[in-house]
């Protein structure tokens, strides 16, 4: 025994030295080995589409020598004879943080956020790191290797996966015999970035993902303002950035349309990310297509949902369900669509799951040339690697896979990894096949035992007769041991035995259940016919997706609605104009636009819809939303200006759909109310079924949030730190960011050298007239201040919303010019609103001012019409004038009206069909119309509940044959849909 | 300082407290009110109608040349209706949302029917006179949070204190039904969502073991022990108090019914209900009225229809379910809304007189005031209003004249002064 440890460290520093060859060495002799190793009669895949029957592998040193049909086998090489198996280059994975710990959680008290960076010469924001090294933290981590090296992967890409910017990375070999100077192949193999915030550190900026974007754009200005030498002191961060700018840059995006928002910041800065995705780019193929960027796609299909509780099932929503059924069919659709990716562990909970994940995509028709390459070719090209591993080409690192069969079969066996050259047997391959039928005599008794499944993992079945024992089997190098029970008499037989090389029977010693031994006999009767059903059924199993709709979640689309031409017939026209309400009157729509008002118009081919008894009034237009938003508050910093709800649209919010079917055609998603001034503004129309650019309007005016108040001094919270506490730091924020503003824009408009700053640009566009302020506003005091800082600064507020006290100052704000946008009845949820009145609307109006009733709510703003007819209660305000509270009114604060807003001939064709009167409670939106496409349908609602139903029902049996086949199954869980509103901030 | 914060903070709700209105003396002489159309609140109408109260209470109803007497409101062309009910409110709990010092809610404690929200009622609460306006004039006043959150009392909306608002003192209990499924609980790291809750049946059992031994204590010598807890629990299991059970899923509304007539819970009110509609039948066996959450809701769940919240109360009715509309979950300020979520419900289908039951007769019988309150008969209390018009509509709930037990209220409010006010200042301008 002693004996064969000293022998196996001997090999050990053999090992070493061929590695570290100008090292002294002392607990040994130093001697090389230069022996080659050839690998003959395999099928041997040079690279995924090079492939040679009866191929000859020869490696020297860790390296491939040469490869293909004929090689001269050197003399001092030994010969490994692999008739009838395949060898593949091994898998790399370019996105994982093997073998560095992620940092721990910053720990802290809960009462004030943290405003300053932690750090010191280094980037102002503490989730910007890239000067951190992946190699400082990295420690080989042989028990993890080694169950990578069993899922078939030879090399990883590893980094430490914390932050916005997170540093380099390391490329290692799953080496465990060699030194780290052999294993890590490059240790700058690339940056990383991400849009979330490094958990180490409690600093509160960015708290959402359009900060994060903000911040990364930011990040990347400055480095380059950085490189020209501009900055007076150090910053470590950028230096970093500046000096791998050469390195590959990772970017873990996560999902389908996070894609395509670091796709963007990439364009914007030439960098063309290698982009971790999300597994749901299937949904959105054609913008991920035109992206034109690499990935790195993970494979972590969902398992189906436990839809055996029907109360539970409820919780699972279509799109959740849907998830499951069409998620495995993303490799394939990405490849069909040529879109370059490779494929990464990277959110499986264990490499082991990778060959059944990977397994079921091609099962969904995913090609098996294309996972190849995704798992060698691919990614060695990605780390700009190819020289060096991806492939078994003349001087690329021996790491390679030996196998049964090829390589991604469900039968085959994986015997061999070689990494560097080293051998790692992960099954052994020189295990004999005895599967077939044997008879055992034993103890007076002659028992059938039958040995199937696979070779080195066989099935055994025992039985005397009719009557079937349970039985276990073992077998690995060449001992079998096999077990059974006799349960009548509920006595266990122990049998093992060694089976020699080209034989087929074996034998050995059985142990009695009396204690006592015999010898047995196993003799071999034949093949053992396999139990075929099972695999028969797995193979015949049809793959059956349900069709993606726009959006691809309930109530979406199966084909995009189609512009139409229209011709509404005898209406009732609430036109918002001058005009008034026509009654009996005709409207045309044309190519998106209204052609013509007017009598007895003649359709001309549009669809006729009559539209008598019925009200035609043009679409609800909501100021103040907040649906259709990932994010809604940066509350990391007192102004935010540099963030923009334009890079968070959300276009599969249901609440799309349902503000739809309550007549809204438009909205402004405006910034919350967390700091004076918040973040621009995204203008969209519900184009349901459009992707976010495809909701935003085209030369949107541009629109910023401020807000005053209780919010912003945090009054409600516990938060203490940040400036302004009271409303008379609020006006001196203003003053200072306005100040500074200036001072920029005129450094910048007199062409001296400057730093560029989002935010200060944002800030300067307001001081030009170019965007808009929206501000959240309660009382009196504020009010009147903001106008007065406006006019220091010689502009004008354009639009005070919910401005619950602007009946006190409504004399003041005409004079300014400003508009008001207001609740129809709120108050008394806060201190400041005490003096909210409904009759607000009606006073401002009175005044002359442009008063529009605005939502801050997604419920509300599904019924508009009825918040606008308060008017008419609370103050008495004509029913014309109410209803262009919710149409004209905010068409005109959003400077929107010369293109919507009303009816009236050249205007897009926004427009609503009633049931009933417009402001009655009682009416409902048939048909919502925008730029001629009907976006909702009263009657082909009814179509998509019933579609719903019966695409439920079809997914839930597929889910519970799932369950009931031995798949995976998971607990169910529900969406829980965020309601944004002003204050929310996490 | 933060004590002095709280004490300025109070002060400052204080000073602007002044504007509440004065309650109005009993009724002395008799009122008609002729020429209305007269909303019974009962599915039927009386047009031209002549309404006759004296003492607070409704002496004759009938069409044109049916008796007159007293003073005379004319009323033609306009509408009468029984004051409005807001069932499962924390009117006059609280005033203002954000500032703590003004909210009495909720009190700590997992089951804790003892706690009552009779005597915390603040009757001169600014929200609690704006409801007037819009013709709700009575409401049932429950604290909020917790397993039992505690004991509710009915009020009107104008009384100088508690004590002379309360029409019925200490009618229910409420209890807030754990769910099968919880959200997750994202800031300590879980995934957001829905997912099943492990501790359902443990937390059912709590509630389970809290009626046992409430319904032991009661069994034993009275007086022996005393248990505030417990001894609130009698009028469950006696019959004077009902059990108002908030729940929304079908499981749990099926549970918590089954489990409390186990326990000897007969008088049993669901609130909420979102799924009600698919468990009529087991409802109706069980005879158990729902107060169903206000149509002005979004829908539960992402495949839910757009208009589930709006059609859900009229699912009911046509499964001839008694049913009430309630809005527990909004801001107080919110409940003037509730003539509007009747007309919302009318607006899918339902008979207009039928949507108005859910905040007239309907809740009167669910809270056990109708002998006196929800309907315009004689006999009944004179709790009503005149409106202009339609008053499920906001364009024309514009109420003139309202009454409660005859005594003729103000309808002013706060806010209207302040609008009287600045349209003087730019009237002066």
């Amino acid at each position: 025994m002693k004996n064969s440890i000293l022998w196996m460290l001997c090999l050990f520093s053999i090992s070493i030295m061929s590695a570290q060859d100008y090292f002294p060495e002392n607990g040994g002799l130093k001697e090389e080995n230069t022996n080659y190793t050839a690998f003959t009669n395999a099928t041997l895949y040079i690279t995924p589409s090079k492939v040679v029957k009866n191929g000859t592998l020869l490696i020297q040193n860790g390296k491939v020598v040469a490869s293909g049909k004929s090689v001269n086998i050197p003399k001092n090489a030994i010969t490994i004879d692999l008739q009838g198996k395949h060898v593949y280059p091994s898998f790399i994975d370019a996105y994982t943080d093997f073998g560095v710990d992620k940092p721990k959680r910053a720990e802290g008290g809960r009462r004030s956020p943290q405003y300053k960076a932690s750090r010191d010469g280094f980037y102002w924001n503490d989730h910007i790191m890239p000067e951190n090294e992946a190699i400082s933290k990295f420690e080989y981590d042989k028990n993890k290797a080694d169950e990578f090296r069993k899922a078939g992967f030879g090399v990883l890409n590893t980094h430490i996966m914390d932050g916005i910017a997170r540093g380099t990375g390391v490329l290692v070999a799953l080496n465990d015999d060699e030194g780290a100077g052999t294993r890590i192949i490059n240790d700058q193999s690339g940056q990383f970035f991400s849009f979330d915030k490094s958990v180490a550190s409690r600093q509160s900026y960015p708290t959402s993902l359009m900060g994060s974007m903000a911040l990364l754009r930011q990040m990347y200005s400055d480095a380059a303002w950085y490189a020209k030498g501009n900055s007076k002191t150090k910053d470590r961060s950028l230096e970093a950035l500046n000096a791998n700018k050469a390195m590959v840059s990772f970017f873990e995006a996560g999902s389908k349309d996070n894609n395509l928002r670091a796709d963007k910041i990439g364009d914007a800065y030439n960098i063309n990310y290698v982009i971790i995705g999300g597994g749901d780019e299937y949904e959105m193929m054609d913008e991920i297509k035109a992206s034109n960027a690499r990935y790195i796609i993970p494979i972590n299909f969902p398992d189906a949902y436990d839809v055996s509780n029907p109360y539970a099932e409820k919780y699972i929503s279509l799109a959740d369900m849907r998830d499951w059924n069409q998620a495995p069919m993303n490799p394939k659709w990405l490849s069909d669509n040529g879109v370059q990716f490779s494929l990464t562990t990277f959110e499986l909970k264990k490499p082991s799951e990778f060959s059944e994940k990977l397994s079921k995509a091609l099962k969904y028709g995913y090609d098996e040339t294309k996972a190849l390459e995704a798992l060698t070719t691919i990614p060695a090209a990605f780390l700009n690697a190819s020289d060096k591993i991806g492939s078994l080409e003349e001087g690329r690192y021996a790491n390679f896979l030996i196998t049964s069969g090829p390589v991604f079969d469900k039968e085959t066996t994986l015997y061999e990894n070689w990494v560097q050259g080293q051998k790692n047997i992960i099954n052994t391959k020189d295990q004999q096949d005895i599967r077939g039928n044997y008879k055992i005599s034993a103890g007076g008794k002659t028992y059938d035992v039958k040995l199937t499944g696979e070779v080195s993992k066989l099935k055994s079945e025992v039985s005397v007769g009719d009557t079937k024992y349970p039985s276990k089997i073992d077998y690995s190098e060449n001992w079998v041991s096999l077990s059974f029970t006799d349960e009548e008499t509920n006595e266990v037989f122990r049998t093992t035995g060694i089976i020699p090389k080209g034989e087929q029977n074996f034998s050995g010693k059985l142990l009695l259940p009396s204690g006592d031994e015999a010898d047995f006999t196993a003799t071999r009767q034949g093949d053992a016919e396999e139990d075929k059903k099972d695999k028969d059924k797995d193979d015949s199993e049809k793959i059956e997706t349900v069709p993606l709709t726009y959006p691809n979640v309930g109530y979406g689309f199966a084909t995009k609605p189609k512009q139409q031409n229209m011709l509404f017939k005898n209406a009732t026209v609430w036109t918002s104009e001058d005009a008034g309400v026509l009654e009996n009157t005709d409207v045309l729509v044309k190519n998106g636009k209204i052609a013509s008002v007017g009598n007895n118009l003649s359709a001309g081919g549009a669809k006729v819809i009559d539209a008598t008894g019925k009200h035609l009034t043009a679409g609800v237009i909501d100021e103040h939303s907040h649906i259709a938003a990932l994010s809604i508050n940066e509350a990391g910093h007192n102004s935010s200006a540099e963030v923009s709800i334009e890079d968070v649209v959300d276009p599969e919010d249901i609440n799309i759909y349902r503000n739809l079917a309550g007549g809204v055609t438009s909205i402004q998603i405006l910034h919350g109310s967390a700091n004076p001034i918040g973040g621009r503004s995204a203008i969209i129309k519900l184009k349901w079924g459009e992707n976010a650019d495809g909701l935003i309007y085209d030369n949107s005016p541009k629109f910023i949030k401020f807000a005053l108040g209780e919010n912003v001094k945090q009054s409600n919270w516990e938060s203490y730190s940040r400036f302004p506490q009271t409303r008379m730091g609020v006006e001196q924020v203003y003053v200072n960011y306005f100040n500074r503003a200036k001072e920029y824009d005129a450094k910048k408009k007199a062409g001296q050298p400057f730093r560029y700053d989002e935010e200060m640009e944002v800030i300067a566009e307001i001081l030009n007239g170019e965007r808009f302020i929206s501000c959240h506003s309660y009382v009196q005091s504020e009010i009147n201040m903001l106008m007065k800082v406006a006019e220091r600064f010689d502009f004008k507020i354009n639009t005070f919303t919910h401005i619950l006290e602007g009946y006190k100052v409504a004399d003041k704000m005409k004079q300014h010019g400003v508009g008001a946008s207001t609740f129809s009845d709120w108050w008394a949820y806060k201190f400041e609103v005490n003096d909210a009145i409904p009759y607000n609307a009606a006073i401002m109006a009175s005044e002359g001012l442009v008063v529009a009733i605005n939502s801050d709510d997604g419920e509300m703003s599904r019924r508009l019409n009825q918040e606008a007819a308060k008017g008419v209660k609370y103050g008495g305000m004509s029913e014309e004038e109410a209803w262009k509270m919710v149409t004209i009114n905010p068409a005109k604060l959003l400077h929107l009206d010369d293109r919507t807003g009303s009816i009236k001939e050249g205007k897009d064709a926004d427009l609503v069909l009633w049931n009933d009167h417009p402001l009655s409670v009682y009416a409902k939106a048939e048909k919502t119309i925008i730029e001629g496409v009907t976006y909702f349908d009263l009657e082909k609602d009814e179509q998509m509940r019933d579609n719903i139903k019966t695409e439920r029902n079809k997914l839930v049996k597929m889910m519970l044959d799932e369950k009931n086949g031995g798949g995976k199954t998971r607990a169910p869980k529900g969406k829980d849909k965020r309601h944004f509103e002003c204050e929310t901030i996490n | 300082m933060k004590k002095y914060i709280n004490i300025l903070t109070m002060l400052v709700v204080g000073s602007t407290l002044f504007a509440q209105q004065t309650p109005a003396p009993e009724q002395k002489e008799a009122v008609t009110i002729v020429g209305a159309t007269a909303h019974i609140g009962n599915g039927k109408i009386v047009e031209n109608s002549n309404i006759v109260f004296e003492n607070g209470k409704i002496t004759s109803i009938g069409g044109s040349g049916s008796p007159m007497k007293g003073r005379i409101i004319k009323a033609s062309g306009k509408h009468v209706y029984p004051g409005f009910i807001a069932p499962a409110k924390s009117l006059g709990l609280v005033e203002v949302n954000a500032v703590r010092a003004s909210d009495d809610q909720d009190e700590l404690g997992e089951f804790i029917p003892n706690v009552r929200s009779l005597i915390a009622y603040n009757a001169e609460s600014k929200v609690v006179e704006s409801m007037r306006p819009n013709g709700v004039l009575l409401g049932q006043i429950a604290p909020q949070g917790g397993g039992i959150s505690g004991t509710s009392s009915i009020v009107q909306f104008d009384a100088w204190n508690w004590e002379d608002a309360a029409i019925k003192v200490d009618d229910g209990i409420h209890m807030n039904w754990p769910n099968s499924f919880r959200r997750g609980r994202w800031w300590l790291g879980e995934e957001r969502g829905y997912k099943p809750n492990k501790d359902y049946a443990k937390q059912i059992q709590e509630g389970v073991d809290f009626m046992l031994n409430a319904k032991a204590y009661g069994a034993g010598k009275a007086g022996e022990q005393p248990n505030e807890a417990y001894k609130a629990m009698q009028g469950l299991f006696d019959g004077s108090k009902k059990l108002y059970i908030y729940a929304d899923g079908e499981k749990e509304m099926i549970d918590a019914v089954t489990t409390a007539k186990e326990n000897g819970i007969a008088d049993i009110v669901i609130v909420g209900g979102y799924e009600a509609h698919k468990i009529i039948p087991f409802l109706k066996k069980n005879d158990i009225p729902v107060l169903v959450q206000q149509p002005h809701a979004l829908p539960s769940r992402e495949d839910d229809d757009y208009d589930m919240p709006y059609k859900l109360p009229k699912l009911l009715v046509d499964g001839g379910i008694l049913v009430g509309i309630q809005n527990e979950g909004m801001s107080n300020f919110q409940t003037r809304n509730l003539p509007f979520y009747a007309g919302h419900v009318a607006g899918q289908g339902l008979d207009k007189e039928e949507a108005l039951k859910l905040i007239t007769e309907n809740p009167a019988k669910i809270l056990g005031i109708d002998e006196n309150y929800g309907t315009l008969i004689v006999g009944k209390s004179a709790t009503l209003f005149v409106s202009e018009g339609d008053a499920l509509d906001m364009r024309t709930n514009i109420v003139t004249n309202a009454f409660i037990d005859g005594r003729e209220i103000s309808l002013e409010t706060h806010q209207t002064e302040l609008w009287k006010r600045y349209m003087e200042k730019y009237a002066r301008e």
